[in-house]
Order: structure tokens, then sequence, then C-alpha cells
């Protein structure tokens, strides 16, 4: 049984549609990503899984989350409060947004602390969380206020808040993208070191294809609301199938590559509401044909252990 | 001659501690050197807290530079009267980052566009004025019949047209174009990116172009500065500097920098630490807590940045050259 099953799941805000369909499956112990522009819904989806979404705007139209073989959307809410932390935790892009700036650091670790494993909440345990997510002299960094650290240390006590609850989930949405890639690269590696000593899983949400490398097994890639593509991290970024996935690939500058102009993709990423009818990529889509503006193409296997939305892709 | 010449240019700002304490200064921009030819676009690369926004906006005199000499095709900027401000900005104009909040949301976009042409007094008349104003919309990409549209009504990528559209209304020499992209979607960046290079060949323009990415910088400049804390720690050509970093922290940046390409196997220079704050910079090199190869005189001696034969340079004791 995976750790984490997502089946059709269909989520609206008011009456537009913004996650239109989304299946994926994470095993135990496994690490994820979904990767996409603004608005592909895959912060929405990411929020979901704890039930995070505040209803209404949101509704949950369709489809299931099975969470240790359990669906989150049938969940009684203190059955939901069992789950949060316990089971899945988050880490969010912007740590200084997410952190209490009246509560000293160590405060706000054994807060969690005590909620979730009640004999250990002491300043030992928080020093020690601390101490693994790579803080230097934790024992003093835990009467810090969060304005008196820096982005990067805000998001390893984010992190560290996050393990308190010792989840079998992590999920890090966007966890980078505000820091600097020095920083960036210091993160990255705390969580791939955290996965291989904690044997958590993590669903790494993000628009940086060049991140995902370091970190996941498998890649999953949205846009408009759907997944368009999904394989294995190497064969992904190797040798990407769907028209999107390749264009986005070629979209941005590489080191080392000496090219004259870059390959843009025309036009602008749809939003909820406004999707195309037929393939929603369609009308930026170098490949498209008539039929494409028609039809939404369904998601088929193609070789082996992946997916793609386009009946058109080479194999 | 350069089109622009910065020499030892330093932006110190006044910091009030707690209370009790002395003031002190934030040493922003602290001794920098760097030249833009005409036509050439220079990129200024660093992390978050480096100077570099500052540098770009104390070139325009945004901000008053503390002390060093600015000279402009000629002119010494840092001299200027504010009154002569007026000239010098028709000739260097200004990018931001952010096209959300650059824009006035209650001006139609040909009016924000309009507005440089009526200050500068550009067009006789208003059907020359909306004439060039079409001419320019459609230059960035845009449908010349949105001039009376307002900026929520446009996409990020196309809100920063329009920041381009109204930097190129009055004809500058330079772009300062601080984190032009950042804030765009991946498959929108490359779109502004090529738009920028085929305004820069068609009218000859020269860019600073400011960017904590290194593969956009190097793709688009010619030459490259790195600044760490306020100081320009390596410069040279783009792809020289990119290929072969001589500085620690140009390694360690370069290094860092996501590749996607699982196959290639470099080793990742992850350093310790973070960037010391400008109010207490390490003596020394500005560098040394953080470099995996510092010794004895990093820790007392500042190293200086020397300019080869080659046209490169690197602040660095233990930099071969």
């Amino acid at each position: 049984m995976p750790l984490l099953d997502i089946r059709d799941l269909r989520i609206d805000f008011g009456s537009t549609r913004v996650v239109d369909g989304v299946s994926l499956s994470l095993a135990e112990g496994g690490c994820l990503a979904m990767v996409g522009e603004s608005g592909c819904g895959k912060s929405v989806t990411a929020l979901s899984i704890a039930r995070l979404l505040p209803t209404p705007p949101a509704r949950y139209a369709a489809g299931e989350i099975a969470l240790q073989g359990r669906d989150v959307l049938r969940m009684t809410p203190a059955e939901l409060r069992a789950i949060r932390g316990g089971v899945v935790s988050y880490v969010f892009q912007e740590p200084g947004a997410s952190l209490n700036p009246v509560l000293r650091v160590g405060e706000q670790i054994r807060e969690t602390l005590r909620l979730h494993r009640p004999r250990e909440a002491g300043e030992t345990e928080v020093a020690r969380l601390l101490k693994q997510v790579g803080i230097p002299a934790p024992e003093q960094r835990t009467r810090d206020y969060p304005h008196q650290l820096s982005g990067g240390m805000q998001q390893r006590v984010m992190i560290a808040m996050a393990l308190a609850a010792a989840p079998k989930l992590l999920v890090a949405d966007e966890p980078t993208t505000a820091l600097d890639v020095t920083i960036q690269a210091q993160i990255i590696e705390l969580l791939a070191e955290l996965r291989r000593q904690l044997g958590m899983a993590i669903l790494l949400i993000t628009h940086n294809l060049g991140i995902v490398g370091d970190l996941a097994d498998r890649v999953a890639v949205m846009y408009a609301g759907q997944i368009v593509e999904e394989a294995a991290t190497g064969d992904l970024l190797r040798r990407p199938l769907h028209p999107y996935t390749q264009a986005l690939l070629r979209s941005a500058p590489v080191l080392g590559r000496k090219q004259d102009r870059l390959e843009a993709i025309p036009g602008t990423v749809p939003v909820p509401g406004q999707w195309p009818a037929g393939c929603r990529f369609a009308p930026r889509c170098p490949m498209a044909r008539a039929e494409c503006r028609e039809q939404v193409p369904v998601l088929a296997p193609r070789g082996g252990d992946r997916l793609v939305r386009c009946p058109f892709a080479e194999t | 001659m350069p089109l622009l010449d910065v020499q030892d240019l330093r932006v110190h700002f006044p910091v009030r501690g707690p209370l009790w304490s002395r003031p002190t200064v934030v040493r922003a921009v602290d001794g920098v050197s760097l030249t833009v030819e005409a036509g050439e676009a220079v990129g200024l690369v660093g992390e978050s807290g480096c100077g570099k926004t500052t540098l770009g906006r104390a070139i325009l005199r945004l901000v008053e530079p503390t002390a060093g000499r600015i000279v402009f095709d000629g002119r010494e900027v840092t001299k200027l009267e504010r009154g002569a401000l007026r000239g010098l900005r028709r000739r260097m104009q200004m990018v931001f980052q952010d096209p959300f909040n650059s824009l006035n949301p209650r001006r139609t976009v040909g009016e924000s566009v309009g507005e440089a042409l009526d200050i500068h007094r550009l067009a006789p008349n208003r059907a020359a004025r909306s004439e060039r104003i079409a001419g320019l919309l459609t230059r960035v990409g845009l449908d010349p019949a949105h001039a009376d549209r307002y900026p929520h009504e446009f996409s990020g990528g196309q809100r920063q047209r329009i920041g381009i559209a109204r930097a190129l209304a009055v004809d500058p020499q330079l772009l300062v174009c601080d984190e032009p992209v950042s804030a765009l979607d991946v498959s929108v960046q490359a779109q502004v990116i090529n738009l920028l290079r085929d305004v820069q060949r068609e009218r000859g323009l020269a860019y600073l172009f400011i960017s904590h990415d290194l593969a956009v910088v190097e793709h688009f400049c010619q030459r490259i500065a790195v600044m760490y804390l306020g100081r320009v720690v390596e410069t040279g050509p783009a792809r020289a500097v990119c290929r072969q970093p001589r500085h620690p922290y140009t390694q360690a940046l370069l290094s860092a920098v996501p590749v996607v390409d699982p196959q290639s196997k470099r080793t990742r220079i992850i350093l310790t630490g973070e960037v010391p704050s400008p109010l207490a910079p390490p003596p020394g090199c500005p560098f040394h807590p953080r470099c995996p190869v510092a010794e004895g005189r990093c820790r007392t001696e500042a190293p200086a940045l020397r300019i080869g034969r080659d046209g490169r340079a690197a602040a660095c004791h233990l930099a071969a050259d």
C-alpha cells in the first residue's frame, strides 16, 4: 500500500476549477517532485493532502486522497488533527511568514512537540532537532526570535518544526525559492540527508526543474490543473516526451551552452477559468494539430513506467 | 572611453542600532569600480545583500553615493545638480524586477509609457505621441490596440514588456535591469531575455544586468562582475569566468547552480555558513570565514582586485592567474 495515493482529485475555487483530475502516489520513504508554473495547481494539490484549503472558497469536487489507506476527504476533525503533523508535515516557501514573530524559535518547536510527543517536549529534544537540521550552537539559537535568523536558518527552523512531529511525509512547497543559490544547495542537501536518515517520504513542489535531480525519484509535470507527464527523474530530464516538458527544459539557459537565442515558449500560461478547450497546451505547442484543440488527451502509459498526456508524443 | 565608468564607489547607509548604542553604518557598496562600454551587456551577480541593487540604483542616483565617481559618457554623474538629473535619466533607464509593483495600477499602459515622453518633451503633438506609444508597444510584442488597458489586465510577462517599453520610450543608451526576469514564469523568461537582446542589437543599447541567476547572465552578458559583501570579487569576460572561475566564491556560486542534467557528475562546493552582516564585515578578505581554502593572511589582509591583461581579475590572495 502506498503512503499517499491521490485518485482523480478535482478541486474548485468558487465556480473555477483549479485542479482537474490529478492522480499520483508516493511510497513510504520515496520522493516525488511536482513541477509546474504559477497557477498550474501544484500547491493546491499539496495543501489538500492534509485538507488545509479553506472551504469555502475551496471545494473538493471529486476524487480521493488516501493517506496510509484512509481517505483524508472523509476524515472527522479529530482524525484530521491526528494526521496533521503526525503523518504529514509542511514546509513552505516563505519561512519568515510561517514562523510566529513574537515567539522564540525554541518555544515554537516545543509547541509542536507538546502536541505530538508530549513526553519528550524538553530543551534537549529541541536542541537535538535544531542540531539535526544543521543549526550551529543550537542551545543558544533556541532563545532567538525568528527575525534574528537569516532566511536559510529560518527555513531550517521550519524543517525542525516539521520533524518534531515525526511525520511519515514531508510536503516541501517551494522550500528554496526565496533563498540564495548557495543556501538553496544547503537546504536541498539537508532534505536529501533527512530522507536517508529518517526514511521520511518527501513531496517536493517546485517550479525549478534544476533542483529535482538531486532529490526526487519521480517527477510529475503539471500544466493548467492536470499532470501532463510523469516519469522517473532521470528519464524525464534526459528524454522528456510531452511537448510542454520538452519546451520547459529547452527554454532555460544552461551554463556552458552557447546559444544565440533562447527557445522561448510563445504565449502565456493560461490562468484557471481560462483553460482552452482540448489539450490545454495546444495554443503554445509547436506540434499541435487540429484535433488537439478539440479533444482533451488522456494521461496514458508510454514505454515502461511513464505517463504522457499527448497522443502524438514520440517514444 | 567607456560609456559608464564607476570608480571606487561607496554607498553607506547609517543605521540606528538598539537604544543607547552608537549609530553604525551598513557598507552596502564598499569600493566598487566597473565599466560598461557602449552596446555592451555587463552582468552583476551576487546573492541577496551583496549590494548589487544598491549599486545599480546609485548609478542612476536613485540613492546618493557616499564616495567615489560615476562618469557617464564623459560627464560626472556624481556632481550633477538635482535639476540636471532629468537629462541624465533620459539616457539611463531602469527596468525593475517586479512588474506588478513598478507600474501605476490606475494608469493605462499608454499613459504610463506616454508619461516618459511628456516628461522629456519627446512628442511634439498628440498624433506623434500616440504613434510613438503604438510603435513602442509593437516593438515589445504587445498589441498597440491595448494601450488603453490597465496593468491588471496583463500577465506578468506582458507587464515586464510594458516596463521595457516605458524604459525604451526616451531612447536611452544604458538600461539598468534589476532582476528583470526573476519574477516571471520559466516559460516566459526566455521571451523577455530574447526581447532585451533584440533591442540591444537594434539600438546599440548597453546593459547593466543585475541578477542572481548565473546561467541567465552567462547567456546574456559579455562581461560579468561577481559581488560579495559590497565589493567586486571577480570580473572578466562572462564565458571565461563561468567556465574557469578563479575566485573561490565564484567557484562555489557556480557549483551551486542547479543543473538539470542528471548525468553531470559535478562536485558541488557547499559553502558553510552564510553571508556575514554588512554591518560588521569580517576583517581581511570578506569571504574568508566561508572560504574552503582560506589561510593566515586572508584573515588580516584584504586582497586587491587587479585586472590582468586578459581582462580578468579575482580579489583573492590564492587565485592563480
